[in-house]
């Protein structure tokens, strides 16, 4: 029968729920197999320095003990280090990276040796027997002393400044210096642990006399962690199966390629047995990566009236160690968006990658394009500070004009589309704008403890990654591309293999509400399979907001595939011509005899049985489409933040947030509304609380949840979420991609609030986070340092 | 090895374990029920929160041997012998109380325990009482919401907005 609703656009419940609040998630410390032994990586209490011995024998005799190893014992083990796929420059020195460090410890999370035993208790309790003794270096996790090279990390390279990227600028530079108004800041931006509540941890296996392996990984990218791992491990690509299961979250931290996860493949194949790891917390806090950890120097030129003639900006970022997957791209990353939604006429920006004794940066929700907004965003609230003018209306004029064709920025790429004044006006006016000014004017008038400040945050940010030959063009190795694999079972159940890797996004679902749409079936009878690189074959994976831009059109496009074989088939059962038969009510229909109709349960079965097909079709009614994007895809928006700031104890209560967002089109909004919840609250965290702090000895302080605060419910506020809708010109589903906007908008709007809050007092600067301790000492310096 | 008997929703399982054990791997591990997850080794993140004579406990604090003779409940006895949800469960899958999934069970025990003890919670009282249940994707509101919605339903009365 055929379905003729539409779900496209619907706030449609997600298939993925029963089994996860059910308790029956598949995720990876659920999984176990017979002969299964465990795997320990012993990381020394060292942050710098060169090993000396390593004693295995007192772990090796621990009962269970299988085997204990050193990097030296895993010699043939690793044919390449671990990879790092973006080269982003050609002078770029690239550290080699292997599994297990062989002659210095360059961070906490190095790891010198690895045990593997019969009990997770034996594993732990023999990696804590290995002895490493080791003579303890000078540790630097400073940019500004790193970048003296005082203290070396990699001797061969010869220094930490290991890459240095300019985009070479746009317009006029002279501008940097004769424009009428100059603003000049600094920005930090601390190191930030991603802390996807599910740690991560892997399970590989094999067939050691065949060559054949499989790794069951949380991770975002099953299909880039083949190629990878491949290369790292020697594991033939055609013999070498990876498997995401349900995976507990990532946002950027699961998007690698991992030591641990070549160190498991390789025991596996050396032990015979199946290999399984799972890192602790206080392990995920040193070995997997961080994200952000940069400064950045920056220029406004604008006029007394408020214009932006343009922005530069020079950044330093900690590359932490080693280079992991993306490393050095991450800034660059955020390089194409640092004239905001804003139409400037001259734009710089450039960055050195330097190296530090902390754990390697990487992706982090958001990938650079966060780091480039807070700067950004601050710095326009700086401008209209300096000149005596509301942000709002600096902005507002600031703003680029609409246009529905791709349009060349400053910054040299195209834009898809835009239309920033209704979402900025829309949310200034769910934020209640002009009264809170008013508000605010009468507590600073009333000197009340509790000041009010706004926060303003406009962003535009680059999804939908991305196009194979810009990626090329940019020295990034892969490609953009994803795929879509439909096949339409006899009596009209739908499979889709997605090489999108979900991971709490609810792929299943969306993608779903697109075949049913388009095949005329119901959601319930389409299933998605994703993440097994033997069943997906081919795949990008998450990660950049691209699933539904990229793979989630590759999708349409397989529906269309299908549909175009299917019409073939029901013009030869109908005896008619394709031209007489339309796609209406869900189903091919004989223009004016609708009742004369093949749905795709029909043609499906037909296809399948092939007992009268035309002597031209193949059997089987299925469709495969690879997309890739002819451009990114450039969402946009306009966050509010109000608060509430106690100037006596500095202590910031968040009292409003509205998000407005123009992300194109929506396939579902209740799972858009979602992300931007998450992306908010992780933006939040970003601004009030989180950060990574190293003491001198380059020792990480905040090295568990209990001193790195991850907000609860009772940090986070209700938010107030809208949208504007101006479709993608970049793809057929006109959607740009929402996983990051929320952690891009978010920390300057509320740090911008926490700022104008205090402004009056004659504060000129707040560092992020803006913790109750920052916020009460820039008061107290701004009184003149009474305190 | 320390004899220990634990009643697991509803079946007593009787095990030797090392004094170390912690709840939570003897619920998962010896037990075999894999619904309740583990999240870090600081007691932080409440995703391996169980029922222990019907008190809502992290499973991580608590060794094995301290649950001897007691009664523990876990997520995969929330669903009634039907297979139907209850309404905790319910209530998230039509708010969209969840993403990845991983907080999930530790989230709907924490909020049953709770509901409880206030049946007609207010939204500042739900916040208060999730605060040692960390979630990274859906920045809480649709979890307040699911524990709202489903306090309305649990107690009979019209849901609340």
């Amino acid at each position: 029968m055929a379905v003729t609703e539409t779900y496209v656009g619907q706030p449609m419940l997600r298939k993925e729920d029963a089994k996860l609040l059910a308790g029956q998630g598949t995720y990876i410390d659920n999984q176990t197999m017979a002969g299964m032994v465990w795997m320990e990586v012993v990381r020394p209490p060292y942050v710098h320095a060169t090993i000396d011995r390593i004693d295995t024998s007192a772990a090796a005799a621990v009962p269970g003990v299988i085997g204990v190893f050193t990097a030296a014992d895993l010699e043939d083990s690793f044919p390449g280090g671990l990879p790092m796929v973006w080269p982003i420059t050609e002078d770029i020195k690239i550290p080699t990276h292997w599994p297990l460090t062989k002659d210095k410890i360059r961070f906490a999370g190095d790891g010198v040796a690895v045990v593997v035993a019969e009990t997770r208790a034996q594993a732990e309790d023999a990696a804590e027997a290995v002895i490493v003794e080791a003579t303890v270096l000078p540790a630097v996790t400073d940019l500004e002393e790193a970048a003296t090279d005082k203290v070396v990390i990699h001797e061969d390279l010869g220094t930490n400044v290991v890459v240095h990227w300019s985009h070479g600028g746009g317009g006029d530079q002279s501008v940097f210096e004769s424009a009428p108004v100059i603003v000049q800041e600094r920005y930090e931006q601390p190191r930030l642990i991603p802390n996807a509540i599910e740690p991560r941890g892997c399970l590989a296996y094999g067939i050691p006399a065949a060559g054949e392996y499989t790794l069951v990984s949380a991770t975002q990218i099953p299909h880039i962690c083949r190629v990878g791992l491949s290369l790292a491990t020697g594991i033939s690509q055609s013999k070498l199966r990876i498997i995401a299961p349900d995976v507990g979250g990532g946002f950027g931290s699961k998007l690698n390629v991992y030591a641990e996860e070549a160190l498991a493949l390789a025991l596996a194949r050396k032990t015979g047995r199946p290999v399984k790891w799972i890192e602790s917390r206080s392990e995920n806090y040193v070995a997997t990566i961080h994200g952000r950890g940069v400064v950045h120097d920056c220029t406004l030129a604008g006029t007394e009236d408020g214009k932006i003639i343009g922005m530069k900006f020079v950044e330093m970022a900690d590359m932490g160690a080693y280079f992991q997957l993306l490393t050095p791209g991450i800034p660059e990353l955020g390089g194409w968006v640092y004239m905001g939604p804003y139409a400037t006429e001259a734009y710089w920006y450039e960055f050195r990658g330097i190296m530090t004794n902390a754990t390697p940066t990487d992706a982090y929700r958001g990938a650079g394009r966060p780091e480039a907004t807070y700067v950004v965003e601050r710095l326009v609230d700086a401008f209209a500070r300096k000149i005596g003018k509301d942000p709002a209306d600096v902005r507002r004029m600031n703003l680029h004009p609409p246009f529905t064709e791709p349009t060349t920025s400053v910054m040299g790429l195209n834009l898809d589309s835009g239309n920033y004044e209704p979402t900025f006006d829309r949310a200034l006016e769910l934020a209640d704008y002009q009264q809170t000014r008013k508000e605010q004017a009468a507590r600073r008038e009333s000197g009340d403890v509790k000041q009010i400040g706004i926060g303003l945050s406009s962003y535009i940010e680059m999804c939908g990654l991305a196009p194979s030959a810009i990626l090329g063009a940019l020295r990034y190795v892969a490609g953009g591309w994803d795929a879509a694999e439909i096949e339409c079972r006899p009596f009209g159940k739908v499979i889709v293999r997605t090489g999108t890797s979900p991971h709490g996004q609810g792929h299943e679902t969306s993608w779903s509400q697109i075949v049913a749409d388009g095949l005329g079936v119901s959601p319930d009878d389409v299933e998605v399979w994703h993440g097994d690189t033997s069943v997906t074959r081919l795949g990008m994976d998450t990660y950049g907001s691209r699933s539904a831009a990229v793979g989630g059109e590759a999708v349409r496009r397989a529906v269309e595939k299908v549909k175009e074989k299917a019409r073939i088939i029901a013009a030869h059962e109908l005896e008619v011509a394709e031209h007489d038969l339309e796609w209406t009510d869900g189903a091919y229909r004989v223009k004016g005899a609708p009742d004369k109709a093949r749905t795709i349960a029909d043609l499906a079965t037909s296809a399948w049985h092939a007992h009268a097909l035309p002597s031209d079709v193949e059997p089987v009614l299925e469709g495969t489409a690879v997309f890739d994007p002819p451009n990114f895809t450039w969402p946009a928006g306009t966050h509010v933040c109000v608060v509430e700031v106690d100037t006596e104890t500095g202590g910031t209560e968040i009292v409003r947030y509205v998000a407005v967002d123009d992300i194109g089109n929506v396939i579902n909004p209740m799972i858009v509304d979602g992300m931007v919840h998450g992306g908010v609250a992780q933006g939040i965290a970003e601004a009030l609380y989180e950060e990574a702090v190293y003491d001198d000895q380059g020792n990480l302080m905040t090295s568990s949840m209990t001193q790195y605060l991850v907000p609860s419910a009772m940090e986070v506020p209700t938010m107030t979420l809208d949208r504007t809708v101006t479709p993608s010109t970049t793809n057929g589903l006109g959607v740009k991609g929402v996983g990051e906007a929320g952690t891009i908008a978010a920390p300057p709007a509320v740090v911008n609030a926490v700022h104008d809050a205090v402004a009056h007092l004659g504060v000129t600067q707040i560092g992020k986070p803006a913790s109750p301790e920052r916020v009460w000492r820039a008061i107290q310096d701004a009184k003149g340092g009474a305190a | 090895m320390t004899q220990i008997a634990i009643t697991v929703n509803g079946v007593r399982h009787e095990a030797e374990v090392e004094p170390r054990t912690l709840l939570v791997y003897f619920i998962r591990e010896q037990v075999g029920l894999t619904g309740t997850n583990v999240g870090c080794d600081t007691s932080s993140c409440g995703s391996c929160t169980v029922h222990v004579d019907g008190e809502s406990v992290k499973s991580c604090t608590m060794l094995a041997v301290q649950a001897d003779g007691r009664e523990v409940t876990t997520i995969e006895s929330m669903a009634g012998a039907d297979g139907s949800m209850h309404p905790l469960q319910e209530a998230f899958h039509r708010n969209h109380g969840l993403q990845c999934g991983y907080c999930t069970p530790g989230m709907i025990m924490a909020a049953a325990s709770y509901l409880n003890e206030n049946p007609a919670p207010t939204e500042e009282e739900v916040r208060e009482s999730l605060e040692g249940n960390l979630c990274r994707c859906t920045g809480y509101q649709n979890i307040v919401t699911s524990i709202m919605d489903a306090a309305g339903q649990m107690s009979g009365s019209v849901r609340g907005t």
